[in-house]
C-alpha cells in the first residue's frame, strides 16, 4: 500500500498550478486534501504520471457568502465550509449536509471542492451542488469556465473536468424566502457513505403551501439524482401532501443498484421513506423561515 | 502510600506512554532497515506455471527477489502444524512461499527485499506470475458437497471429523434421549466470517550479527519464546543465538498467536543470507487477505426437552470453514463443541463436527475462539425452547443451571488443553438474578407496551456462557530485587495492551510489600525470560500473574532470611511495608529491601557506598561458613512457574434492550449489560475495560462484520472502507457489575478475562431483535437491509 513513482509539484501561486497541469497533460492529478486520492493512490488504483499539491494556494482559501449565495475556493475544508456563519446564512443545507460527510478528522482536511470534483454518487456535496443547481468554475491555462451540476456531473467517480483544468470554486445558490432545506440518509455507520439519503429543498407560498419541491438522491444512480416532485406535491398546505405519492415519484426515477451493503430494492425503499422525512423536514424549515420573515415584516 | 493493591482499580500505568506516542511499536523500530514486500496471489485456486522477475531487476533500489527454489532445507517444508490432533487426518499448512499450487488470495508467492517499501512494491508489480486457473473452492456447504477439492488429496475437502458423546445419567445416549422425549425442536444455525483485526498488523524486524553469529528478531506476536524455536529450527541455529523481542504491540486477539508466519522465517533468513537488516510491516490488504479470519459455521441442532424445558437431549452437528490451510490445528471447532454446553446440566449430548477446506483464507482462533457459535447456538435453543413452551427465556436457563453445589461439575469430555471438561467453581443463578435486576428483565413487558403505543419496536434478548480460560501448560516468572530498591519482574508471554505492565506490578507490589511505583514489568522478551507460551486463551493473569505471585513469595522468604540475619530476628516475626523489612510490632528495629538486597550478593569489589556493605572486610563473617551458604544463591531474586492441572471456567451473562426503526429497519442498541465472573478481581477497572472492548467486537460481529466473497474466492471488502468495524459511536454504553467466585485452582483463586465480553453479544442482540420482530434469527450478523428483507418475506 505504497503509491507507485510519480513527479510531485507544489506550486506557489495559481498560474504555476495551471502551468504544472497543462504541462502534465492527461498525466495530472490534484491534491488538495486527499481524503479520497492517498488512498487510491497507496491501493495503486491510480497512478499519475504528476501530483500537483494545490496547498500552497491560499488565494483559493475562500468562502465569500452574499444574498446570491455561497462560493467556495478549491482550498476550504469541509469543516471550515460547516462551520461558516455565513455560509449558513446564505445556504444552510450546506451545514446540514457536511455533519453528515465522514468524520470530523476527515473533513478537517477534505475540501469541499475537492468531494464535487471526486463525483461519487454516494457523496452528500454533489448531491447539494445538483439539488441547488449550483455551478463549478475550471480553470485551465489562460482560460475558465463555468459548469453547471447538471453538465459537471458525468459519471461515478467521473467529472466534468478536463485535462489541464483546475476546478477553482463552486457556487450553491442561495434559495428564494420562504424555502428550507434538509439532508437525510441512513448509513451503516456513523459517517459512512450512505445507502441512501436525500437532500431537499421546499418553497411555500404565501399562503404556507408548497411552491416549489425539489429533492437529490445520493447512493442511487450513477450521478446524484434531482427530482423536482412540486407537481406531485402540488400547491396544497404540507398536512395534505400525498406522501406515498411524492416517495413513489421518487422511487419511480431512481436506478439503485445492489452492492455488499445493501440491495437495490432496500435502497429503494429508503429513499421513499427518506423523500419523506427531508421534505416534511425542509417543508418545517421553510414555514418557520416563512413565519420568521413575516415577523420581521411586521416589526 | 498502600502496598496492598490486588484487587484495586489501578490506572494503567503504560497508556500514558502509549496514548501519548512513545509506543515502539514494530514498524517504529528499524528505520534504517531495508524493506521487504510479497508478490501474492491473485487467484483463489491456481498452479503457477513460472515465474518472471525480469520486469523487476532493472528498478533502482533493488537487492534481491525469492521465490520458492531459492528456499534451502526446512525453510522450504510446509509451516509446522502447530496442534495436533488424532481426528485431524488431513491437516495441510502452507509453503513460506508457494510451492506449486496457490489455495487462496492473498497467499505469499514472491519475496522482494529493496531499499524501502515503496521500491519494493514498485518491484513486486513487474514480477509477472503466470497461473493456471484452478476450480475454487469457495463456501462450507460448497465445500462439503466436494464437487472440487482445495488439495488434491484430502478427500470430501474434509481436514478433521470429530465426534463426542455424553451420555446421560442414565445411559441414555443424546439421540435416543430426543426420540423419547416429550418435545423436540431441528433448526439450523449460521454465523459469518470475520476477523481479529488488530489495528496493527503483524511485522517483523530481523538484525543478523556476523561477528556474533547470533540473531534478533521483532515480531509483533503473541508468542516470541515460541517464534524464537520456530526460528532457530527452520534456520538451522542455536537456540542461544536467536533472540526474540514482542515490542509494543498494537493488539492481537487471536491473530498473532499463530507462528511462525511465512515472514517470520523469510524476514530472518534474507536478513542473514544479505548480512542486512530487513523490516517487513502488514498493510491492511495483506492483513485481510493473507492472515486468519474465524467464526465461519453452520450448525444443524435437535434437542428433545421436557415440560420445564429441561434439555434432555441435545445434537449438534457443525460445518466449521476452515479455509485453506491448518496450522493451528481445530482448537475452534474443539472449543465450540466443548463450550457449547454453557453454564447447563444436559441431559445427553452428542456434537460432531467436519472441519471443511476452503479456498479462502485460513482459520484460527479470534478472541473468544468458537465461543460465539457455540453460544449462539445455546442459546437460541434456550430461547426456541421458552417460545415453543410459552416460558419466560430466563426460567428455561434456570431449569437447566448447574447449581452452586454441584461443583466441580465434570461435563464429560475433553477440552483444548487435552484434559477433562471440569468446571472448578461458579454460580449461574446468582449471576442470573443480578442480571435480571439490571436490565429489568421483569418490568419489560410494560416497557416494551408502552412503546409500542408511541409506534416504537423495542425488544430484550439474553445470553449466557462459560469460558474456559488459563490453559496450560505453563507460564514462570522471575523477579528480582537490586540494591537501589527496585523490583524487576519479567515474564515470557507477550502483551498487546491489556495492562500486564499494571497487574502483575499489583501482584508483585502486594506480595513483597513494596510501593507499585518501584516495580517494573517486563514482557515477551526472550532475553529475560526464555520459557513460555504465549498470550491466548484469557490466560495472562492466571498463569503468568499465579508464576510472578509464586515467584515473588521466593523473593520475600529469602529477603526475610537475610534481614532476620541482619536484624537478629526471627524472620517468622518480620513483615515488609512500602519496601522496608521490620520486626512486627517494633517499627524502629527495620532495614530497607535495598540493603537486603546488597546483603544478599557478597561482593569482592564495591562501586558505590551501599554495596561497600556486601564486600569481604565491611563486617565480620562467620570463618567457618561460606559466603554464599549452600542451597542460596547471591541475589535478591526468584523464578517460580505455574502449571495448572487443567483450565479454570469463568462465566458471565449480558443482555440487551435493541430498538428496531419501523420503517428503515435500523437496529439499535438502547441497553446492554453484564453480569461477570472471572474470580478474584487483580484490576477491576481493566477487567472492565477487557469486558467493554470485547462487547464492541462482539458488537461488530453482530450487526457489521463479515468477509464477503465471491464465488470466485476474491475477498470483495479487504478495507476498513467496506469491512465495517464499528466506532465508537455504534457500540453502546455498557453497564457492568462483577460476581467474585474464587477458583480453587490457582494461588490467587483467578479465572481469565480477556475474551469475555465478545462471546455471548451476537446471541443477545439475536435474542433481542426477536422480541421485537417476533422473527426466528437464526443467522448472525444482522444488517438493517436484511432485517427488512426477513420483514417482507414473514
Amino acid at each position: 500500500m505504497k503509491p507507485p513513482p510519480f513527479d510531485y509539484h507544489r506550486p506557489a501561486s495559481l498560474g504555476e498550478a495551471l502551468d504544472a497541469l497543462a504541462e502534465a497533460g492527461g498525466h495530472g492529478k490534484v491534491l488538495a486534501g486527499g481524503q479520497s486520492l492517498i488512498p487510491l493512490l497507496n491501493m495503486r488504483l491510480a497512478a499519475p504520471g504528476h501530483l500537483v499539491d494545490i496547498n500552497r494556494l491560499t488565494e483559493l482559501d475562500t468562502i465569500a457568502a452574499d444574498a446570491s449565495g455561497v462560493r467556495v475556493g478549491a482550498l476550504a475544508r469541509h469543516a471550515a465550509v460547516e462551520r461558516s456563519a455565513s455560509a449558513k446564512a446564505a445556504q444552510p443545507l450546506l451545514a446540514q449536509a457536511l455533519r453528515l460527510v465522514a468524520h470530523p478528522v476527515i473533513r478537517n482536511r477534505g475540501t469541499v471542492v475537492g468531494s464535487l470534483v471526486h463525483a461519487d454518487p454516494s457523496a452528500e456535496m454533489p448531491a447539494v451542488l445538483a439539488l441547488l443547481g449550483g455551478s463549478v468554475r475550471l480553470a485551465r491555462r489562460g482560460a475558465e469556465r463555468e459548469v453547471a451540476a447538471t453538465d459537471f456531473f458525468v459519471g461515478p467517480l467521473e467529472s466534468a473536468l478536463l485535462p489541464g483544468e483546475l476546478a477553482v470554486s463552486a457556487f450553491f445558490p442561495a434559495l428564494p424566502g420562504r424555502s428550507g432545506t434538509a439532508f437525510c440518509e441512513v448509513a451503516r455507520r456513523h459517517g459512512d457513505y450512505a445507502m441512501a439519503g436525500v437532500a431537499a429543498a421546499v418553497t411555500l407560498d404565501e399562503d404556507f403551501r408548497i411552491a416549489a419541491a425539489k429533492v437529490a438522491c445520493v447512493s442511487v444512480g450513477p450521478v446524484p439524482v434531482v427530482v423536482d416532485v412540486s407537481q406531485v406535491c402540488g400547491t396544497r398546505p404540507v398536512a395534505s401532501v400525498d406522501w406515498d405519492a411524492v416517495a413513489g415519484a421518487v422511487q419511480d426515477t431512481i436506478e439503485p443498484e445492489d452492492d455488499i451493503h445493501a440491495t437495490a430494492e432496500y435502497r429503494r425503499h429508503l429513499t421513499g421513506v427518506l423523500v419523506t422525512r427531508a421534505l416534511r423536514e425542509a417543508a418545517h424549515d421553510a414555514a418557520q423561515d416563512a413565519a420568521r420573515a413575516a415577523g420581521e415584516g411586521q416589526a | 502510600m498502600t502496598t496492598k493493591l490486588f484487587g484495586e482499580p489501578v490506572q494503567r500505568r503504560e497508556d500514558e506512554r502509549l496514548i501519548t506516542g512513545r509506543g515502539r511499536y514494530l514498524d517504529d523500530l528499524g528505520a534504517n532497515a531495508l524493506a521487504a514486500a510479497f508478490v501474492r496471489s491473485p487467484h483463489a485456486h491456481a498452479r503457477i506455471r513460472e515465474i518472471d522477475v525480469s520486469g523487476a531487476l532493472d528498478v533502482e533500489g533493488l537487492v534481491a527477489i525469492y521465490t520458492w527454489e531459492d528456499l534451502p532445507g526446512l525453510l522450504a517444508e510446509p509451516l509446522p502444524l502447530l496442534i495436533p490432533h488424532p481426528a485431524l487426518t488431513h491437516g495441510r499448512t502452507g509453503h513460506a512461499l508457494a510451492r506449486d499450487v496457490v489455495r487462496h488470495v492473498g497467499e505469499p508467492v514472491v519475496m522482494v527485499v529493496a531499499a524501502d517499501r515503496y521500491l519494493a512494491e514498485d518491484a513486486c508489480a513487474l514480477i509477472e506470475v503466470d497461473y493456471e486457473i484452478l476450480k475454487p473452492v469457495v463456501g462450507v456447504e460448497e465445500a462439503a458437497q466436494a464437487v472440487n477439492l482445495v488439495h488434491e488429496d484430502v478427500p470430501g475437502n474434509i481436514g478433521a471429523h470429530l465426534v463426542q458423546e455424553v451420555p446421560s445419567a442414565s445411559g441414555q445416549s443424546a439421540r435416543e434421549a430426543i426420540e423419547a422425549a416429550p418435545h423436540t425442536l431441528a433448526f439450523r444455525l449460521d454465523i459469518e466470517r470475520s476477523a481479529s483485526m488488530p489495528l496493527e498488523g503483524k511485522g517483523v524486524y530481523a538484525r543478523w550479527d556476523s561477528d556474533d553469529q547470533s540473531l534478533r528478531v521483532y515480531s509483533s506476536t503473541q508468542t516470541s519464546t515460541s517464534v524464537r524455536m520456530a526460528i532457530a529450527a527452520k534456520l538451522g541455529l542455536p537456540l542461544p543465538k536467536v533472540e526474540v523481542i514482542a515490542p509494543d504491540v498494537g493488539g492481537g486477539f487471536g491473530v498473532k498467536i499463530v507462528h511462525p508466519w511465512p515472514e517470520e522465517v523469510l524476514v530472518p533468513w534474507a536478513a542473514r543470507q544479505l548480512g542486512r537488516e530487513i523490516k517487513w510491516t502488514e498493510d491492511r490488504r495483506e492483513h485481510f487477505i493473507s492472515s486468519s479470519h474465524e467464526r465461519a459455521q453452520v450448525h444443524y441442532v435437535r434437542v428433545g426437552f421436557d415440560d420445564a424445558g429441561r434439555v434432555l437431549g441435545l445434537d449438534v452437528n457443525i460445518l466449521h470453514d476452515h479455509g485453506a490451510y491448518t496450522p493451528y490445528g481445530i482448537i475452534v471447532p474443539i472449543i465450540t463443541s466443548t463450550q457449547l454446553v454453557g453454564p447447563y446440566k444436559l441431559g445427553a449430548y452428542r456434537v460432531e463436527f467436519s472441519s471443511i477446506y476452503t479456498n479462502t483464507v485460513q482459520v484460527t482462533p479470534y478472541r473468544g475462539a468458537g465461543r460465539p457459535q457455540a453460544v449462539f447456538c445455546m442459546e437460541r435453543t434456550m430461547d426456541r425452547i421458552a417460545a415453543h413452551l410459552g416460558l419466560d427465556r430466563t426460567e428455561v436457563r434456570a431449569a437447566n443451571f448447574i447449581q452452586p453445589d454441584e461443583f466441580p461439575f465434570d461435563q464429560g469430555m475433553t477440552f483444548q488443553d487435552g484434559r477433562p471438561l471440569i468446571y472448578d467453581s461458579g454460580d449461574y443463578p446468582e449471576s442470573l438474578r443480578m442480571l435480571k435486576e439490571i436490565i429489568g428483565w421483569d418490568s419489560f413487558p410494560a416497557m416494551k407496551a408502552e412503546a409500542a403505543a408511541e409506534g416504537r419496536i423495542i425488544g430484550i434478548g439474553i445470553g449466557c456462557y462459560v469460558e474456559g480460560t488459563g490453559v496450560g501448560p505453563y507460564e514462570g516468572g522471575h523477579v528480582q530485587i537490586t540494591s537501589d530498591g527496585r523490583v524487576h519482574v519479567s515474564t515470557g508471554l507477550t502483551s498487546q495492551g491489556q495492562g500486564h505492565e499494571t497487574v502483575f506490578a499489583q501482584i508483585a507490589a502486594t506480595e513483597l510489600g513494596v510501593p507499585i511505583e518501584k516495580v517494573s514489568v517486563v514482557t515477551g522478551d526472550t532475553r529475560r525470560f526464555g520459557y513460555a507460551v504465549g498470550t491466548f486463551a484469557s490466560r495472562a493473569a492466571v498463569m503468568s500473574g499465579n508464576a510472578i505471585a509464586l515467584a515473588c513469595r521466593k523473593v520475600r522468604e529469602k529477603a526475610l532470611r537475610v534481614a532476620a540475619d541482619a536484624l537478629e530476628a526471627d524472620p517468622r516475626d518480620l513483615e515488609i511495608t512500602d519496601g522496608v523489612v521490620h520486626v512486627a510490632g517494633a517499627p524502629s528495629a527495620s532495614i530497607p529491601l535495598a540493603t537486603v538486597a546488597v546483603l544478599s550478593n557478597p561482593l569482592r569489589y564495591s562501586f558505590d557506598q551501599e554495596t561497600q556493605r556486601a564486600t569481604q572486610f565491611a563486617s565480620p563473617a562467620p570463618a567457618d561458613r561460606p559466603p554464599v551458604a549452600e542451597g542460596e544463591e547471591p541475589g535478591m531474586e526468584g523464578k517460580d512457574y505455574y502449571s495448572p492441572v487443567r483450565s479454570t471456567f469463568a462465566s458471565g451473562m449480558h443482555a440487551a434492550i435493541v430498538e428496531t426503526d419501523p420503517l428503515t429497519a435500523e437496529i439499535r442498541i438502547l441497553r446492554y449489560a453484564v453480569v461477570h465472573d472471572c474470580g478474584k478481581l487483580i484490576n477491576p477497572m481493566i477487567v472492565e475495560g477487557q469486558i467493554h472492548g470485547g462487547v464492541g467486537q462482539g458488537v461488530g460481529g453482530a450487526l457489521y462484520e463479515k468477509m464477503v466473497y465471491d464465488e470466485h474466492g476474491q475477498l470483495l471488502n479487504a478495507s476498513f472502507m467496506d469491512f465495517l468495524m464499528p466506532y465508537a459511536t455504534e457500540v453502546p454504553r455498557i453497564e457492568t457489575a462483577h460476581l467474585e467466585t474464587p477458583s480453587p485452582l490457582n494461588p490467587l483463586g483467578v479465572k481469565g478475562a480477556g475474551e469475555a465480553g465478545v462471546i455471548p453479544v451476537s446471541a443477545v442482540i439475536a435474542a433481542a431483535i426477536e422480541d421485537a420482530e417476533g422473527i426466528t434469527i437464526d443467522k448472525m450478523p444482522i444488517s438493517p437491509p436484511e432485517l427488512w428483507e426477513l420483514r417482507r418475506s414473514r
